[in-house]
């Protein structure tokens, strides 16, 4: 076990500067109106950094450089840009724990995610779509003996991102990868809770990408955001959060006819079928961790778990065991490697969490475990700190109908597979779910049944690079991850080609 | 007797509304679902946010010292949801992502929910 030392501080493997400008041409450039904000950790609630307080003029300046370079960008051959990203992903690999570490702090979550998925995923991505971008080819269709069309990708040009504060790191680069890999220069507007890390991020590996391919511009959504958003200079927008700013990001998209990828969450259900407790083994020890994974990152994922339905003739084993396993998780120091449990990222997440954890109450959902904010004490005490929470109530509840984003599930039995199904579909969106069970048919039916982008079967918060992400119904448009994501970022350019030297005859 | 209301709002978060208002013009209100932000009220210039047909007008609130009334319009379909409870707007220290106006004054907006009485309810019906 390890306890890192919070960065900055004596015997810290890392350091945040003291203050961040936007990241614009390849070089800090300090906004126009020379504000900033300051930038607290939510493991203590300190300041650690100030943070640009962007601005339209910002944005301009960040696409002025972006269009710039997006053409040249767009020439290179495929080999020049998957050996950059490569380069990018040994860079971090090189990084990685004061990666992680800088991470830890920035959004409150344990450094032992950190260490073993937010980073090591983040790395991953750069070298699949340096792979993926090198294997992709355009098709051709022989029409007639004469005629021939080529299909060519081309990039879009520049395009504008919009990062959530949840995974800093690994949602930006989600978004940066196949969009880099396609050729596209992007202005990338950081999340205002989460500023920081990404700069880290950029001081190890800005140098390996030419000036003004990748622009960060910090501040406000609404003084940075909305410039952004709405500028008539981007291609595309793609965003991450929720179905407010989505429906007006789609709104300022329709204004200039561009597409969007939107992804706005859900209210996830995990399905546990009776014979997952038919043996006391393996498999149901990994079953009850798949329950509990509802905690993880402080259940701050938009695909969490925060829907549980178990087969009502196992019901009342598995919550005693389900309870039990969650009461064990370890909630600290998030910069200790055995915290399971780390910080919410901010004081509003904490305070929606804790108006949610009331109107359960008040609607009559019986708080199993859990239920409070988490006093911490010592130097943690001015941090971000809730309780696991189990709930037991039923799908018409609002804890059941909305994302807390919170450690927080809300459990409900159901009769049958059609129940089941019936249950898990009754929500407005249709991100995750999961199902559970030793019967594979059973998996399949269910699995297929459920109106969500991706059913996690006997497993759950798995995010390899190469699986399609992204949502039914109003958990949002298009998907992120897999190879599919490069035509999110691509021009179709047909070249329609007549190899016949004779005139048509119409004229 | 005061008439039932579906929406409420916090003197603090009155006091916010006013600021904004002078700041920067009349104000509407649109309540968030989803991820991240969601389920907070995001607050715009009224007519920034365009409502539809899928939206609902919750109340039009009266505010002391803003002359027009400020909207609050939620998704139907989560109306649907939450159309039992009585949302109460007050405002809290943070750093909310989104649009929302209240952002660059190191606050958000937050919704604080009970249940609407039987009374209220076959008022408000």
């Amino acid at each position: 076990m390890t306890t890192y030392s919070p960065p900055g501080s004596d015997g810290s493997i890392v350091s945040y500067q003291s203050r961040y400008d936007n990241y614009i041409g390849g070089e800090y450039v300090p906004p126009a109106k020379g504000q900033y904000f300051e930038n607290p950790t939510p493991v203590t609630g300190e300041t650690f950094t100030e943070i640009a307080r962007g601005t339209a003029d910002d944005v301009e300046r960040a696409l002025d450089a972006a269009h710039g370079a997006a053409d040249a960008w767009g020439r290179t051959s495929v080999a020049e840009r998957a050996t950059i990203l490569n380069k990018i992903a040994d860079r971090m690999e090189a990084n990685l724990e004061k990666l992680a570490v800088a991470e830890a702090w920035e959004n409150g979550k344990p450094v032992r995610e950190t260490l073993a998925a937010d980073i090591p995923l983040a790395i991953d991505h750069f070298r699949y779509f340096a792979g993926a971008i090198r294997a992709q080819e355009g098709t051709l269709g022989q029409i007639d003996d004469d005629t021939v069309a080529y299909h060519f990708h081309e990039p879009l040009g520049v395009v504008g991102q919009i990062i959530p504060w949840n995974f800093p790191i690994l949602m930006a680069v989600w978004k940066l990868a196949p969009a880099l890999a396609a050729g596209n220069a992007v202005v990338l507007k950081p999340a205002e809770q989460t500023p920081a890390s990404i700069h880290y991020l950029m001081s190890l590996i800005g140098d390996l990408l030419p000036p003004g391919v990748v622009n960060i511009v910090n501040g406000f959504g609404v003084e940075a955001g909305k410039p952004l958003a709405s500028s008539k200079r981007v291609a595309k927008v793609a965003f991450t959060g929720e179905t407010t700013t989505g429906r007006l990001i789609m709104q300022y998209a329709s204004e200039n006819l561009i597409p969007v990828t939107l992804e706005l969450g859900g209210k996830s259900a995990n399905i546990f079928f009776a014979d997952v407790s038919s043996s006391d083994d393996d498999f149901f020890d990994k079953a009850l961790e798949g329950f509990a994974m509802f905690a993880l990152n402080q259940g701050e994922v938009c695909t969490c778990p925060s829907r549980a339905l178990v087969q009502q003739s196992i019901y009342q084993d598995f919550m005693a065991a389900g309870v039990k396993r969650v009461e064990n998780l370890k909630q600290g120091n998030p910069l200790d490697t055995e915290t399971q449990v780390g910080a919410q990222a901010s004081n509003d997440q904490l305070e929606k969490i804790l108006s949610y954890l009331d109107i359960g109450r008040q609607e009559g959902a019986k708080v199993l475990t859990g239920g409070a904010r988490a006093e911490l004490g010592g130097n943690l005490s001015g941090g971000f700190y809730v309780q696991p929470t189990i709930f037991e109530g039923n799908n018409s509840m609002r804890i059941f109908q909305e994302e807390i984003f919170g450690p927080v599930v809300a459990v409900a039995p159901f009769a049958d597979p059609d129940d089941a199904v019936k249950i898990a579909n009754d929500s407005l969106y249709g991100l995750g779910a999961g199902v559970w069970t030793r019967d594979i048919n059973q998996a399949y039916r269910a699995g297929r049944g459920i109106k969500a982008g991706r059913v996690w079967t006997n497993c759950y918060h798995l995010y390899p690079a190469h699986a399609a992400f992204g949502g039914y119904k109003q958990s949002g448009i298009g998907r992120e991850n897999h190879l599919m994501m490069l035509d999110h970022y691509q021009q179709t350019k047909n070249l329609l080609v007549s190899y016949s030297p004779k005139a048509m005859g119409f004229f | 007797m005061a008439r039932a209301a579906r929406v409420d709002v916090t003197p603090a978060a009155a006091e916010m509304m006013r600021r904004l208002r002078g700041q920067h013009g009349p104000l509407m209100f649109h309540q968030s679902g989803g991820c991240c932000d969601g389920s907070s009220p995001m607050c715009y210039l009224e007519g920034e946010f365009r409502t539809g047909q899928s939206d609902v007008l919750l109340e039009s609130l009266r505010i002391e010292g803003v002359d027009e009334p400020i909207t609050f319009w939620m998704s139907s379909a989560q109306f649907e949801l939450w159309k039992h409870t009585h949302l109460t707007v007050d405002v809290v220290p943070g750093r909310g992502a989104g649009f929302s106006l209240e952002a660059p004054e190191g606050v958000r907006f937050l919704i604080r929910s009970r249940l609407l009485t039987e009374e209220e309810l076959a008022e408000l019906s």
